[in-house]
């Protein structure tokens, strides 16, 4: 903590690579964002599975998050429907977990003397993941710049050692610590260089496409289609015999069958952005995405990772 | 004389659970104390976001040492058993007593047994208070075994006296008690040491820490209300959201910032709302007009720039909020402004009230039939109460009220202004909801009363009509608040409304729409009007115990003619009430209660003779006189009914007492004469039929 003067950022990327580098000094493996598409951070298997046995792990990652009914066409000053979370792992949750947060903040140029951090009750939950947690939505001067939380349940599996997890909401940070009022206008490079670019240089027109096709173009039959493969493939696979014909080896295929569950978790969002799913619908998709991660998590558990067998 | 005072450090914990915290805490150490022996003759408990903190003081060095008395093998036993008992107690042979108890000798050892020292007690309570502590939730962290509110940081446990202060030796969950804390986490994160509980305060509030939380509200409030008045203005009252952000900052600093002017067009509802929902914002306002005009917020830093970075990023966040909410106002506002607010409302056909009842177009429907119907009674015109129900429950589909559920209402009276609604359908936008509970005000405008009577009406009889009646502690529909708005709201307002036809016009309505009724298992419709009038009528003894009418002269009210009429009821309970308490009633009471033995004791064979008492077999005064009372009565309490007077009800009972009296001493009822007696049986039954048309008296408990 305290309020050593660190250089103002220029830009989004700028923060990004702070956070990298300030959780990378902090001992955080650095991961890159999961290669599928996830609504948050927390779906990554490096927080929603790894948060689950015994375990340590330390890892921290940028993660692009989709959000359907998000999407604004790119207009909204501060609303999109592809976004980045920064997100922090630590399992056990380290005793200066929260100063290292406060750290975190002075190093992409909030000043702790200057600025008003509050720590307001907000404990989270997703249905989608079992899961459960306590903490807060962190305030810096009345905005909303992150989510803290001590993960106590995922899967229905109680976390122990307990793993603490920080989420930031990447584009609405900057855009405060730069002073920025249309996310569209923030310079995603340092404006000096040869080729500056702004953040809307590089997504105003994918989130205009991206806008139009979730909300009125695709085809939510298809959709809807392949929703069921995702469950029945998830199903699939953990049935699988565990051993390993080909290798002899005891081999249970959390990773692909949970890479199926967090398509349809997506799939879902999809679905919902076109309002074709109604009120109970809602409840029975969104009770079976939680059914593939209560697998999944089952079968986690009886690997080496989550302190099963082996 | 020792003082003890403990810190808990820990990561925030939420404010509304800060206060009854610290109170569990300082009784769950005051009770564990004492069971040791040790009383805490001044104790107090302390909140801030990040601590817990008691403080005892006047408490005795160490407890009182215990004698202890006890018995050991008879005085003959074996030497082996001898020794054994010397061995457990630790005394020499030569310090047993020989005493007799119960005709035999025993050995007997006096143990002295020194006090615990006060550290070991103290450590003792702590710990176990610690681990029991009852969190309304709580968390693991890190590798803790250990179960807190958020992760606990450090303990600071020590005693003082004169000499000085020494650490309680303690750990809980690996984390050592010593003499250290901290100051405020920005302001002074650097450690000190305590040597006292007044040592500890002034170092904290040094550090930047306020540790009382009524001071750290009243100067919330005080430098709120200097700020606002400096500029000629004053802050809207709040006091759960200062109790709130006291238990946000430990060191509170108020500053005052401005609303961007073109706000100021939305009602300062709306303003106040947003402000406190989203930003725990007080707002301030202008006294001439009302209007909200500035916002204060609570930072928890005196920060180097005196506030400026903040107050910006406050004004900030504000600003998009409302653009948010003035968004909705304006688009709200064209929109009952083309198709007006029954145009809006048709968009309720869209939000489901329940499953099995509909949707709520269909719901205000009914209520709009309902209010047609109920409005005579409650001296409001038909077509008034029907436009306005028409309209009352529109704004719940306006985007205000989908973003702020708690505007709804006072959005109905905005939109009715604004499209120049006038009979008092604006009020009733808002006032229809009123009242939520025991002590909210109850509107007297008939419009709303009407409106909100159908409301309620329509809400039981169509959760009864499915088979939905609350059950236990449970009651999703909230229809123990529906029930309680409709007592109050028929008393309070002296409508005379049978609410027997009503409830059955109210599931009409349903019936009308094809609902209820219908579903296989469903309840009937008398069972449903049947239920439903028991059910508020148990509502009703609730309340009216609460205003010390018993209980039981309720029931006794209850079980008579026009239960269902709720003000005459009430009335009949007051006046019954009193004359029970009167010598006249004790013994009119006593009267009945003969006659009502006699009568349930009566065999078969009479019971069936019994019917009109005739004056040829009359063979005492007694029962001349009773007959001639009984009639007169009958003519008084119709009367007294038809004027609706419950007092000269209960005195026409009244003037009962005597010829009752005067018959039991004097007239053998069960004589030996067939037709005598029955006919003495007869005249009993009379005067039971008389009182039960004011209530019935069997139900009155001694």
């Amino acid at each position: 903590m305290g309020s050593q003067t660190v250089p103002k950022p220029t830009c989004f990327q700028d923060i990004v690579l702070r956070l990298q580098n300030f959780w990378a000094q902090k001992g955080c493996t650095i991961l890159q964002s999961y290669d599928l598409e996830l609504g948050a951070g927390t779906f990554h298997p490096a927080t929603s599975l790894r948060s689950l046995g015994p375990k340590s792990w330390a890892a921290a990652y940028v993660q692009a998050s989709r959000r359907p009914t998000d999407g604004r066409y790119g207009e909204n000053p501060n609303r999109l429907q592809h976004y980045y979370q920064f997100q922090v792992l630590i399992k056990p949750s380290p005793p200066d977990f929260q100063s290292s947060y406060l750290g975190s903040l002075a190093s992409i140029g909030i000043d702790l003397s200057l600025h008003d951090i509050r720590f307001v009750e907000d404990d989270w939950e997703s249905p989608t993941l079992g899961a459960w947690g306590l903490g807060w939505e962190v305030w810096c001067d009345g905005m909303e710049i992150s989510q803290f939380t001590y993960f106590q349940q995922v899967g229905g599996y109680n976390c122990r050692p307990v793993a603490g997890e920080i989420a930031y909401g990447l584009e609405r940070l900057a855009m405060y610590v730069l002073g920025i009022e249309h996310v569209m206008e923030m310079p995603y490079n340092d404006p000096e260089s040869a080729i500056p670019l702004t953040y809307g240089d590089v997504f105003r027109h994918s989130e205009a496409e991206f806008s139009r096709w979730n909300f009125d173009v695709c085809d939510t039959s298809m959709i809807l289609r392949h929703f069921r493969d995702a469950e029945a493939e998830c199903r699939r696979i953990l049935d699988e015999p565990e051993l390993d014909a080909k290798t002899g080896r005891r081999i249970v295929m959390v990773h692909p069958a949970y890479d199926q569950c967090a398509k349809a978790s997506h799939l879902f969002n999809l679905l919902d952005a076109r309002g074709v799913i109604s009120v109970s619908e809602r409840q029975a998709m969104i009770g079976r995405v939680r059914a593939m991660a209560k697998n999944c998590a089952d079968a986690f558990m009886t690997t080496e990772l989550g302190g099963g067998q082996e | 004389m020792t003082e003890l005072l403990l810190e808990l450090l820990s990561e925030e914990i939420p404010a509304r659970m800060q206060k009854r915290a610290a109170e569990e805490l300082e009784k769950k150490l005051v009770g564990g104390l004492a069971e040791s022996g040790i009383l805490c003759p001044q104790s107090a408990s302390f909140s801030t976001p990040r601590r817990l903190c008691f403080v005892a003081s006047g408490l005795p060095d160490k407890c009182p040492d215990r004698v202890t008395s006890r018995r050991g093998p008879g005085a003959e036993a074996p030497k082996r058993a001898v020794d054994g008992f010397l061995r457990s107690t630790g005394l020499e042979f030569e310090q047993l007593e020989i005493r007799e108890e119960k005709g035999r000798k025993y050995f007997f050892a006096t143990i002295h047994q020194p006090g615990k020292s006060i550290d070991e007690v103290v450590a003792h309570v702590v710990c176990d208070t610690v681990l029991k502590f009852p969190w309304p939730k709580s968390m693991y962290w890190g590798n803790a075994t250990l179960r807190w509110i958020r992760p606990l940081h450090s303990i600071l446990c020590i005693l003082s006296d004169d000499v000085g202060h020494r650490i309680v030796d303690l750990e809980i969950g690996g984390v050592r008690a010593g003499d250290q804390s901290m100051g405020h986490p920005f302001m002074a994160a650097e450690k000190f040491f305590a040597k006292s509980f007044e040592d500890y305060e002034s170092k904290l509030r040094k550090a930047f820490v306020v540790l009382n939380a009524s001071e750290r509200s009243e100067r919330i409030r005080r430098d709120a209300e200097n700020l606002a008045f400096a500029q000629g203005l004053e802050v809207v009252e709040d006091p759960d959201l200062v109790e709130e952000v006291a238990g946000l900052v430990e060191w509170p600093v108020v500053l005052m910032g401005d609303i961007d002017r073109e706000f100021l067009e939305m009602p300062p509802e709306v303003l106040l709302t947003s402000m406190r929902h989203h930003q725990k914002f007080f707002s301030i306002r202008c006294p001439a007009d009302g209007r909200i005009v500035k916002f204060s917020t609570v930072a928890d830093i005196d920060a180097a720039d005196g506030g400026k970075t903040i107050l910006a990023g406050n004004q900030k966040v504000l600003k998009a909020r409302l653009s948010d909410a003035m968004f909705f106002w304006r688009n709200d506002l064209r929109t009952i402004k083309k198709i007006g607010l029954d145009g809006m409302g048709r968009r309720l056909e869209l939000v489901n009230f329940h499953g099995q009842l509909g949707n709520m177009a269909e719901r205000v429907s009914r209520i709009e039939s309902l209010a047609r119907e109920l409005a005579e009674a409650s001296g409001c015109d038909a077509d008034t109460a029907a436009r306005a129900a028409r309209v009352v429950k529109s704004d719940l589909v306006s985007e205000m009220v989908t973003e702020f559920p708690e505007l709804q209402g006072v959005m109905g009276r905005r939109y009715a202004q604004a499209l120049s609604l006038k009979n008092g359908i604006p009020e009733a936008c808002e006032q229809h909801y009123s009242p939520q509970g025991p002590m909210d005000r109850v509107p007297t405008s008939p419009v709303a009363v009407t409106v909100g009577i159908a409301d309620r009406l329509d809400q039981l009889a169509g959760f009864f009509g499915i088979g939905e009646a609350p059950t236990g502690s449970r009651d999703p529909f909230a229809l123990r608040r529906a029930a309680l708005g409709i007592i109050r709201l028929v008393i309070e307002n002296n409508i005379r409304l049978p609410l027997a036809p009503a409830i059955r016009c109210a599931i009409g309505e349903y019936g009308r729409q094809g609902k209820l009724g219908k579903v296989e298992g469903n309840p009937s419709a008398d069972t449903i009007v049947e239920s439903i009038i028991e059910f508020v009528h148990e509502r009703l003894k609730v309340f009216l115990r609460d205003q010390e009418i018993r209980y039981d002269v309720i029931n006794a009210c209850i079980a008579a003619r026009r239960a269902d009429e709720l003000p005459l009821l009430v009335d009949r309970a007051r006046s019954l009430d009193a004359f029970l308490k009167s010598g006249d009633g004790i013994n009119l009471l006593a009267g009945f209660r003969r006659a009502n033995n006699i009568l349930e004791k009566v065999d078969d064979l009479d019971l069936q003779a019994i019917g009109e008492p005739k004056s040829s077999l009359f063979r005492e005064q007694e029962e001349l006189n009773l007959s001639r009372a009984l009639d007169e009565a009958h003519g008084g309490l119709e009367r007294a009914e038809k004027l609706e007077n419950s007092a000269d009800a209960v005195l026409v009972l009244a003037s009962l007492r005597r010829p009752i009296d005067e018959f039991f001493d004097n007239v053998l009822v069960n004589c030996e004469d067939i037709e005598l007696r029955v006919n003495r049986l007869s005249l009993l039954q009379h005067v039971r039929a008389t009182c039960g048309v004011v209530a019935d008296l069997s139900k009155i408990k001694t």
